[in-house]
């Protein structure tokens, strides 16, 4: 069987600024500088890049970017439709320019100064997140922040499976085990107990505390994709990307998915395994370690459920039985997550997911051949 | 020109208004300019009966800038079948159940009439 078209590509290059509560710099420059990282990592130059690819939000226009790092023409540029969701469909959409031909090599970036600039977990009043959506329907009823629109979601699930804020916690406590030991994360030497984080305060009572929200970081992210012909003959080890897949079923919405029944949002988790399978052959969950989007930390619930690691309702049981934490059968967020690393919207776990497979890891899982990489889109990277 | 022009006009009136597909009957809402499933534009608007089942509820508030009353928003299932946010009020929490039936009325909120809702079957 021939291989699918988006399996002949691969991630060549991997770039990260400092992550911070205070960059001093502005947000293009964090783009520039994290982009200008990658391109180096993959022993490329700007004159190599020839696509560029975000996702909604950023506020680093493509022409901007590319006349900051010099590069000297674009033949692709494309953005995904979804939050940080979105992080693995960019790799899709750089992946699929590249397969066909459309462009050589696609920069994928992400920056942000979402601490000392605009703070990303305050309400929104005003920010522009597509003209077709009708924030004022959500923003003038006081449903305003990300945090309450996971609760929402969250809430069915957690009232059909007993799931309580202790079980959200032993997610968290493993993720800060990870990030006390990787030098690059935002909780570097600062582990968390359950019991400081049953302590931390409310941000959506009954469901989400302070512990159980990402960081709000300064700080970018980069990713190249090149076809895996050239990737052989450049400067890193392979990271062939095996799967990438998004899904938006009718009616569904950029963060504010509040208008569609469980069943909808269950068609779409299948459509991306299925996705995933067709692609690369094997089982979302038949990898050797996972970077699970987690904004908050039901994400990691419903991550490891939708992609087969557990069945529905076992995610807290799979979670306090070790199986994702350090030395576990299923090593998840080795990196730290959201909550431990940084927050720049997942592009940061692909990166660590990267690393995984290179062997480059602060916190290394000893054999990786391949990883996920899953939120609302997902990916499925590996070693050639 | 916007297509939810109607919805905050017939708020300001005390009226519930949603789309309804001109051509298929279909009810839709936050508002669009098409029908999803027949691709019609003809659009009827329909007055709703303002009752409502509670799906979802959480309580609103914020660490660093609380709101002034902090509210219950609510994902609410109208009885024309389509989703909305909205409030409750004059409801305890510990009272709210998944499929609590409600009632909509109306109220000026930072210089704005909003549909808000209250358990059905109780007067202003």
């Amino acid at each position: 069987m021939r291989p699918h078209p988006i399996t002949l590509t691969a991630i060549a290059g991997i770039g990260e600024t400092d992550y911070s509560s205070n960059s001093g710099r502005s947000e293009l420059h964090l783009a520039a500088q994290a982009s200008l990282a990658a391109i180096r990592d993959a022993g490329l130059t700007p004159a190599d890049i020839d696509g560029l690819v975000t996702f909604t939000y950023d506020s680093s226009n493509e022409l901007e970017l590319q006349r900051a790092l010099g590069v000297p023409a674009l033949n692709w540029t494309g953005r995904t439709p979804f939050g940080g969701n979105g992080a693995m469909a960019t790799v899709q959409m750089a992946a699929a320019a590249v397969a066909s031909g459309v462009a050589n090599a696609v920069l994928i970036y992400r920056a942000f100064n979402e601490r000392s600039g605009a703070r990303f977990g305050a309400p929104e009043t005003s920010r522009i997140m597509g003209g077709g959506l009708k924030n004022d329907f959500h923003y003038d009823f006081g449903f305003d922040t990300a945090a309450k629109m996971y609760a929402m979601t969250y809430q069915p699930y957690a009232r059909r499976y007993g799931v309580t804020s202790e079980d959200l916690g032993r997610y968290v406590v493993t993720a800060r085990d990870y990030a006390a030991t990787n030098p690059r994360a935002t909780y570097y030497q600062r582990p968390l107990t359950l019991e400081e984080h049953q302590a931390s305060r409310w941000i959506v009572e009954p469901f989400i505390r302070r512990w159980d929200c990402c960081l709000e970081t300064d700080g970018g992210s980069a990713l190249v994709v090149t076809s895996l012909d050239r990737a052989r003959d450049l400067k890193q080890p392979v990271v062939r990307v095996h799967g990438a897949a998004q899904r938006h079923g009718l009616n569904s919405r950029t963060a504010y998915d509040v208008y569609r029944s469980d069943d909808d949002r269950a068609a779409d988790e299948r459509s991306i395994n299925e996705q995933l399978h067709r692609q690369s052959g094997f089982r979302p969950h038949e990898v050797d370690a996972a970077m699970i989007y987690d904004a908050f930390s039901p994400a990691v619930f419903f991550g490891l459920e939708n992609r087969g690691f557990c069945g529905p309702g076992e995610a807290k049981a799979f979670i306090a039985e070790g199986h994702i934490g350090r030395g576990g059968s299923m090593p998840v967020n080795t990196h730290g997550g959201l909550v431990g690393e940084a927050y720049i919207h997942g592009i940061n776990s692909i990166i660590e997911g990267v690393r995984q497979i290179r062997g480059q890891a602060a916190n290394q899982v000893a054999g990786v051949e391949r990883v996920l990489v899953t939120g609302g889109s997902a990916l499925v990277i590996g070693t050639p | 020109m916007r297509d939810d022009d109607f919805f905050w006009d017939g708020a300001r009136e005390r009226r519930l208004l949603i789309q309804r597909c001109g051509e298929c009957g279909q009810v839709r809402h936050p508002p669009g300019p098409m029908c999803g499933r027949c691709q019609s534009v003809a659009v009827d608007i329909v007055e709703c009966s303002g009752r409502a089942k509670v799906e979802g509820w959480l309580v609103s508030k914020h660490p660093t800038r609380p709101d002034d009353h902090p509210r219950i928003v609510a994902r609410l299932r109208l009885d024309e079948g389509v989703a909305m946010i909205s409030n409750l009020q004059g409801i305890a929490l510990e009272d709210i159940r998944e499929g609590l039936a409600v009632e909509v009325f109306f109220q000026e909120i930072d210089g704005k009439v909003l549909p808000q809702f209250r358990l059905a079957g109780v007067t202003a």
